[in-house]
């Protein structure tokens, strides 16, 4: 790789021979993001695609909500508009949450990285011969990365709903709660945590005005979005794992596999 | 050539010492700190070509270190503030012996220069009601240093640099200057290598700005960098101008004392500013044992009242810590000296027990970091460890005050290379004051003596290129001579020993028969490989300059028998109505090699401005 | 106080070709890598080619690459590697090599002379400027930058492709403009110009340059991505184009022309 002339093995350039000279194991931090990264889309695509067993009374896998097409029954607390797709019904509304991840400034770092080793560490040279970052299609589509954040709010609200929902037992009375309630709770908290600290989020509650002293709420908005935001990347991470354990216990309770654990 | 800079024009590859390359201009201005930089905006702004010629990168200088402020009285904080106050304040602080030309006009037109850098984009921090800020400064009555956070001087730099960009003026980076050529009495132009590449420069130009700092690398414990080794000073002797104040070199009380590799280093008078006390290894906060008679009246005698201060200024007199620097200085070197010093050999600064952590991270952040990084020491949680170190030269050229011009047609002073703004000594915030002040007047008055030529300029004599040429590269022609940086090192420890803070007739009598032992070590240096971009030369070069200036500091230091401001002599203890009114003046002498010293009368205050010392 | 013979190895030669030589050289306790580099200049190669100012972190000369990390010698402190650890020490490696530790840093002044300068209105009648403490602060953390130009040398938009350097300004000219644009009193509207001539899209925002950053400016968070949106405000948001069309519009850029 890197025989690249144009890089730091260019003809300007010191002589040194390395890619790197770095001496730290730098290689394991985008090592993890693929293998973490590579499973979660393996686990993913399976599950959109079986279009079964995302539903357990009271419990409705994230992937699946709102269930919009030819969902089972109890599942579907927004009818069925797409009744006559053909496909499972995850299929219709995963592209939200997906472009919402795939346009988000954090998971376009980790895998820039990790996927395209454009870098793959800081001051490692990349394989690439040529490079024009997000300036052209389909790159340049990383733009809209606001309007995913629109429609991952109303997703967001969607999965408050769905964990409302889910403090009933499997015959839909009220005041109960089980393990699952628990999980789907700790998942929305954590969407919650990711979709708010989202920079386009920042940006629009009040980053984009130059005078904040004449917009003292929204001034005070961004500062707390701009907190949050400073740990965009572990929220994107937690609820990456939260959504997808979240779906395994349902996929789990759907099954058979196990019961659920019912605190009260 | 391709192989030229795009910037710079300057020749890259290793072979290309030959030539001589030649720019002409009408200003040249030798320095790129703030002082050099303003001067040469001044300058553009008057119409002249101009040029800038500086050691190291732009936006390097070290007015970067600069941290407190700048000194001006707009009156944001106390509407009773204005320049009379300001000018008092300068000329008790400089022990009366400033001169007092100089002192007005940088009261009376550094408000004007601060609002000018906002002009064009500096980001001061702010009042309440959205004016530039002013904080509370040893010395000075009123607060009054507009300031961004503890990094004031970056802030300052960085929006010279960038105007100086905007508008367009050539910079010649890493470039020294080692000669002023003159014709007949007036500078005609000067001589300079590229540090890069060795190859030299003639600049013609009949007006020639010094903006090239200080000299304290001549000192071991120094906050001063690399490039501080008195070139303006050194330039303007051997072009025949004079030096005035020499012996007056003003230790900063607070320098970091660990670790030895930032032994020096500085830490900000804003720590006491902002309620930072000093205390012996005892645990006693000392300051208030060595008030001076003359600052007695404005100086709380008791903790109860310093402490007050800091929230009710109108009722309470100033802590001691913030006394002006020479007599913090001095009762700190006392302390140390009586065995009350900490383990590393200094005081302690403590903010850490008397403000919050969120106030210092806040007002203080760069030197939160400076200490985190380079000490490991949190200053929220501990005391700092301080201790004098050199900081900055009052003496320098002998200017005119209204336009800057030195004795010599042509050749101009400013900043800390000029000398008489600031007497015998210093008050924190006036510096950068100065180098706007003052580099704008030079800047104008260069140019309207450049364009009042006409077309019958001062010509560069090629003996003198030719000199001026063998003299830079004499370095390579010995052999089996010293290492430069084994005769500095020696310079340093000698110039920190026998000439520091505390001197004696026998100490400084010591040190003038040490450095006519260098000056012979250094005819003979020698240093290895070639031109391009050889430190090792380039501080040969610069050795000259260092000894020279030493020398002028420890012949004057001799000579004024009393104590004021930066010079503390141990066997004249107390200040001299006599020598209050004296300058001391050193030239080169008729032999070009040592330094003739005479004495000069202080310029005659008028009526008017001696009222406000009644 | 303990000392020891570190381990130095330093990049020696010019842009004809060179090599890591070994320097051993004698250190002590509380030390930094560029004090080990003096003493190397002073005792054993006194023609080392190495820049350096303040040696306080405050000037941003000193940048160098230290086991092939974008770092400032000053504030690389020996404590931070262990006693028999090797150190190597190169030049920054964006940047064409002079000699030895230096490089020709041009690219960064030359791009500092594309971008339009700050454009104030008319001051106060009482000749002031009156901002809020709140409006400057997101400039004035942009303004602690010190050019240590780590930042550009770590940007693999550069470091790994050198056609790019013309179409791209680098992260230390991007919190300039982001500095501008959030300046409450500027008047210049700079979006176009970032996105434009600075190549502000070549960002993929994989957050070297905050990563090295002597300063701790979170030049990715802070400058780069609000820039972009800012950017998406003006070219790629139809809801703010039709906002404008039925006068529901933001009036921050109000008063502002392309510059």
């Amino acid at each position: 790789m890197a025989s690249t002339d144009t890089g730091v093995t260019g003809p300007t350039r010191a002589a040194i021979e390395a890619r790197t000279l770095r001496t730290d194991r730098w290689w394991v931090s985008p090592l993890l993001t693929f293998v973490v990264f590579s499973a979660f889309v393996v686990y993913a695509t399976i599950r959109a695609f079986m279009g079964r067993d995302y539903y357990a009374s009271p419990y409705l896998s994230p992937f699946y909500s709102p269930c919009l097409g030819d969902c089972v029954e109890g599942a579907s607390d927004f009818g069925q508009p797409f009744r006559a797709f053909p496909l499972s019904a995850a299929l219709l509304i995963l592209i939200f949450p997906l472009g919402f991840r795939m346009t988000c400034y954090y998971y376009r770092k980790a895998y820039y990285r990790a996927f395209w080793l454009s870098p793959p560490a800081c001051a490692v040279a990349e394989p690439h011969q040529a490079y024009s970052g997000e300036t052209r299609l389909p790159l340049i589509l990383q733009n809209v990365h606001r309007y995913f954040w629109y429609a991952a709010v109303l997703v967001g609200l969607v999965l408050t709903f769905d964990t409302v929902l889910a403090f009933r037992n499997a015959e839909h009375e009220w005041g109960h709660m089980g393990l699952g309630t628990l999980l789907m709770l700790v998942n929305i908290t954590f969407i919650w945590l990711y979709t708010l600290s989202c920079h386009s989020c920042r940006h629009t509650v009040g980053g984009r005005l130059r005078h904040f002293s004449k917009h003292p709420v929204r001034y005070r908005l961004w500062t707390w979005v701009s907190r949050l935001n400073v740990n965009h990347g572990r929220y994107a991470w937690y609820s990456l794992f939260s959504v997808a354990l979240v779906d395994l216990y349902v996929w789990l309770l759907a099954t058979g596999t196990i019961t659920d654990v019912r605190f009260f | 050539m391709s192989d030229r800079h795009p910037m710079t024009g300057n020749l890259m590859s290793g072979e290309a010492q030959g030539g001589m390359e030649r720019h002409a201009y009408d200003v040249v201005v030798i320095g790129a700190g703030g002082a050099g930089l303003r001067a040469a905006i001044a300058a553009h702004d008057a119409g002249a070509r101009t040029a800038i010629v500086c050691k190291s990168l732009l936006g390097k200088a070290h007015t970067v270190m600069a941290e407190g402020g700048i000194a001006a009285a707009m009156g944001n904080r106390w509407p009773e503030d204005n320049w009379e106050v300001h000018f008092r304040d300068t000329m008790r602080g400089g022990k009366m012996l400033n001169n007092w030309r100089m002192a007005q006009l940088h009261a009376q037109e550094a408000p004007e220069r601060v609002q000018e850098l906002e002009d064009w984009g500096a980001l001061f921090d702010r009042t309440d009601d959205g004016l530039i800020s002013q904080r509370d400064f040893g010395g000075h009555k009123y607060a009054r240093l507009a300031h961004v956070g503890d990094r004031t001087g970056l802030e300052m730099i960085r929006t010279l640099q960038q105007r100086a960009v905007a508008l367009g003026i050539d910079v010649f980076m890493e470039c020294t200057v080692t000669d002023v050529f003159k014709d007949g009495d007036a500078v005609s132009g000067a001589f300079a290598y590229w540090r890069e590449s060795g190859r030299f420069i003639v600049f013609e130009a009949p007006s020639v700005i010094l903006a090239t700092g200080g000299i304290g690398k001549s000192f071991k414990v120094t906050s001063n960098s690399w490039e501080y080794t008195g070139d303006g000073h050194a330039l303007a002797m051997r072009a025949g101008a004079s030096l005035i104040n020499m012996e007056f070199v003003q230790f900063h009380p607070t320098g970091m004392v660990w670790p030895p590799s930032v032994k020096g280093l500085l830490v900000t008078e804003s720590v006491r500013g902002d309620g930072g006390i000093l205390k012996n290894s005892q645990g006693e906060r000392f300051m208030f044992d060595y008030i001076p008679e003359f600052f007695k009246a404005e100086t709380a005698d008791t903790v109860e009242e310093a402490d007050a201060w800091y929230d009710d200024k109108k009722n309470n007199r100033r802590p001691p810590e913030l006394l002006p620097r020479d007599e913090v200085a001095r009762a700190i070197n006392s302390e140390i000296k009586a065995g009350r010093g900490t383990p590393h050999g200094g005081i302690y600064l403590d903010i850490a027990s008397r403000r919050t952590p969120e106030f210092i991270r806040k007002r203080l952040p760069s030197m939160y970091h400076q200490f985190k990084e380079l000490a490991d020491v949190d200053i929220t949680a501990e005391p700092m460890e301080i201790g004098p170190t050199c900081h900055y030269v009052m003496g320098g050229v002998e200017v005119d005050a209204d336009t800057q011009e030195s004795a010599v047609t042509g050749l101009y002073a400013v900043g800390e290379c000029s000398g008489g703004m600031h007497g015998s000594n210093r008050l924190g915030g006036n510096s950068l004051g100065d180098l706007l002040v003052f580099g704008k007047r030079a800047g104008e008055s260069a140019t309207s003596y450049a364009s009042s030529l006409g077309g019958t300029r001062p010509q560069v004599d090629e003996a003198d290129v030719k000199a001026a040429q063998a003299s830079a590269l004499a370095p390579f022609e010995v052999e089996g001579g010293e290492n430069p940086y084994t005769i500095q090192s020696d310079l340093q420890q000698s110039m920190n020993d026998l000439v520091g803070i505390i001197r004696t007739r026998a100490e400084l009598e010591e040190s003038l028969r040490e450095i006519e032992a260098f000056k012979e070590r250094a005819r003979t240096m020698v240093v290895e490989g070639h031109r391009q971009y050889n430190p090792g030369w380039h501080l040969a070069l610069d050795l000259r300059n260092m000894l020279i200036v030493s020398e002028c500091i420890a012949k004057a230091a001799l000579a004024r028998e009393e104590s004021r401001g930066g010079h503390t002599r141990d066997d004249f203890p107390g200040p001299s109505d006599e020598w209050g009114t004296k300058n001391l003046v050193v030239n080169l002498d008729a032999a070009g090699t040592g330094v003739d010293l005479h004495e000069k009368p202080l310029p005659e205050m008028p009526d008017e401005l001696k009222g406000y010392f009644a | 106080m303990s000392g020891y013979l570190l381990k130095l190895r330093i990049w020696r030669g010019d842009k004809d070709g060179g090599e890591i030589k070994d320097y051993p050289v004698e250190v002590s306790e509380g030390e930094v890598v560029l004090d080990a580099i003096h003493r190397v200049q002073g005792t054993q190669a006194g023609d080392l080619a190495v820049r350096w100012n303040c040696k306080a972190g405050k000037c941003g000369s000193c940048s160098a690459e230290v086991n092939g990390r974008p770092r400032l010698m000053c504030m690389c402190r020996l404590s931070d590697f262990e006693e028999d650890e090797v150190i190597t020490v190169t030049p920054m490696r964006s940047f064409p090599v002079i000699r030895d530790l230096v490089t020709d840093v041009s690219f960064n002044y030359e791009k500092a002379k594309e971008l339009p300068a700050f454009a104030p209105p008319e001051r106060d009648a009482d000749g002031k400027r009156r901002m809020a403490q709140i409006d400057v602060e997101r400039g004035q953390e942009f303004r602690k930058c010190i050019e240590c130009f780590l930042c550009q040398n770590t940007c693999h938009v550069v470091r790994d492709h050198e056609d790019n350097k013309p179409a791209f300004a680098g992260p230390r000219f991007f919190l300039r403009y982001a500095e501008l644009d959030m300046h409450p009193l500027d008047t210049h509207d700079r979006r176009e110009l970032a996105q434009g001539a600075a190549g502000l899209g070549m960002c993929n925002i994989t957050k070297c340059c905050t990563e090295v950053c002597p300063e701790g400016i979170k030049i990715t968070d802070n400058a780069i991505i609000p820039l972009k949106e800012r950017v998406v405000d003006r070219k790629y948001d139809p809801l703010v184009w039709l906002g404008n069309k039925i006068g529901l519009r933001n009036k921050d850029y109000d008063g502002r022309t392309d510059s």
